[in-house]
């Protein structure tokens, strides 16, 4: 009897999980260029930047297959040039997974970004 | 100038020179070119693939005689570059890859003006007490901080004589692309690691309208750089600390 109900609670808590949780929305703006196919690139792409980045700083090797701005070139939304806010890129994705994005606390999350406007240090 | 990066630059300068003489006197006439082209790419670009060699030492003479003072060009191209252009709360607060100090002898007077920045030691005190390892000397020589592992505790500025390293206290979101710098992380002066990996120099020097700023390898005799060092009288700052650093001052 027991199992039973627990069985019946699971089922339901699993119902509104999925009900609850909308698959993030992706667009991708430029389709079929990545650089691995698209499962390797969901299940590895964070092992394959965190080797790359150990490489480019610590060896000082530059041009590596994987690259933040390699992937800001093609997964930027053409909309507001970024891979975060509201369907970016990565951040809906890594929402719905609630995995912590700390990449754009340092890297430029906009694609060929420019500062404009004033230079330096002000108080 | 077509490829010049594939050619050494002193095989190039003798072409480049050649090639005047067959144009005759007046391309040559005003000798800033061959300056110009000679200072514009000090080495060429690293092939994609491959690691910073170990064989170069990369470093910086700077000629204080020419340095003048209330200039800040070189202050300004390096915030330009690297995206140094938050409104910090406090000054004092604000991150200096690179400063201007000016020095009066009181003795008799004289006044000299000096970019003061990371003297990319040989022996780096901030390396030495990291406690994480994220301050790091890369192969050929250039001192960098892995903001990847960087737990921000500032040892390592406390560790430095130069006292050439910030501390982020505040969000960023106006980073340069290619110079990834954000809250929480130590940083300093990187000699433009990524204009120098591509063949380039770094802002401050090319910025620099007295050209007192020359930037090279310290290992190869025959750089710009070397041949300087081995004919002129130039000085470390602290050089009593041992570290062998990689910029020199000339005229203090």
């Amino acid at each position: 009897m027991k199992a039973a109900a627990l069985a019946l609670l699971l089922a339901l808590a699993s119902a509104a999980a999925l009900a609850g949780a909308p698959k993030p929305a992706l667009k991708i703006e430029n389709p079929g260029q990545c650089i691995a196919p698209t499962e390797e690139m969901r299940k590895n792409h964070m092992e394959m930047l965190k080797h790359q980045r150990d490489r480019t700083l610590r060896q000082g090797i530059r041009g590596e297959k994987a690259s933040l701005n390699g992937c800001i070139e093609c997964h930027a939304s053409k909309a507001t040039g970024s891979v975060l806010g509201k369907g970016g890129f990565c951040q809906e994705c890594h929402a719905y997974a609630a995995v912590k994005l700390d990449c754009w606390d340092c890297h430029q999350p906009k694609a060929g970004f420019k500062h404009a406007g004033a230079v330096g240090v002000k108080p | 100038m077509t490829e010049p990066q594939d050619k050494s630059r002193r095989k190039f300068v003798a072409g480049a020179a050649v090639a005047g003489a067959g144009l005759g006197v007046a391309a040559l006439a005003p000798g800033l070119h061959l300056i110009e082209v000679a200072g514009a790419a000090p080495q060429a670009p690293r092939a994609a693939g491959e690691p910073a060699p170990s064989t170069v030492r990369w470093g910086m003479l700077i000629d204080t005689t020419k340095c003048a003072t209330g200039c800040d060009k070189c202050v300004t191209a390096c915030h330009t570059e690297n995206g140094i252009n938050e409104t910090v709360q406090d000054v004092r607060q604000g991150s200096q890859w690179i400063r201007k100090i000016d020095l009066k002898d009181p003795k008799n007077g004289r006044t000299h003006s000096l970019p003061m920045m990371c003297q990319h030691c040989e022996k780096p005190p901030c390396v030495d007490v990291c406690p994480t390892g994220a301050s790091m000397k890369r192969a050929d020589g250039i001192v960098l901080v892995d903001r990847h592992i960087c737990i921000g505790c500032r040892y390592c500025m406390m560790a430095c004589p130069y006292k050439a390293r910030s501390f982020v206290h505040q969000p960023l979101t106006a980073q340069n692309p290619e110079v990834p710098r954000g809250l929480g992380c130590v940083e300093s002066c990187t000699f433009c690691v990524h204009r120098v990996d591509k063949g380039l120099q770094p802002a401050c020097v090319e910025a620099c309208p007295e050209r007192a700023m020359l930037f090279g390898d310290l290992n190869d005799p025959t750089s710009e750089i070397a041949k300087r060092l081995a004919q002129e009288p130039a000085t470390q700052v602290r050089a009593d600390l041992k570290l062998n650093v990689g910029v020199r001052y000339k005229g203090i």
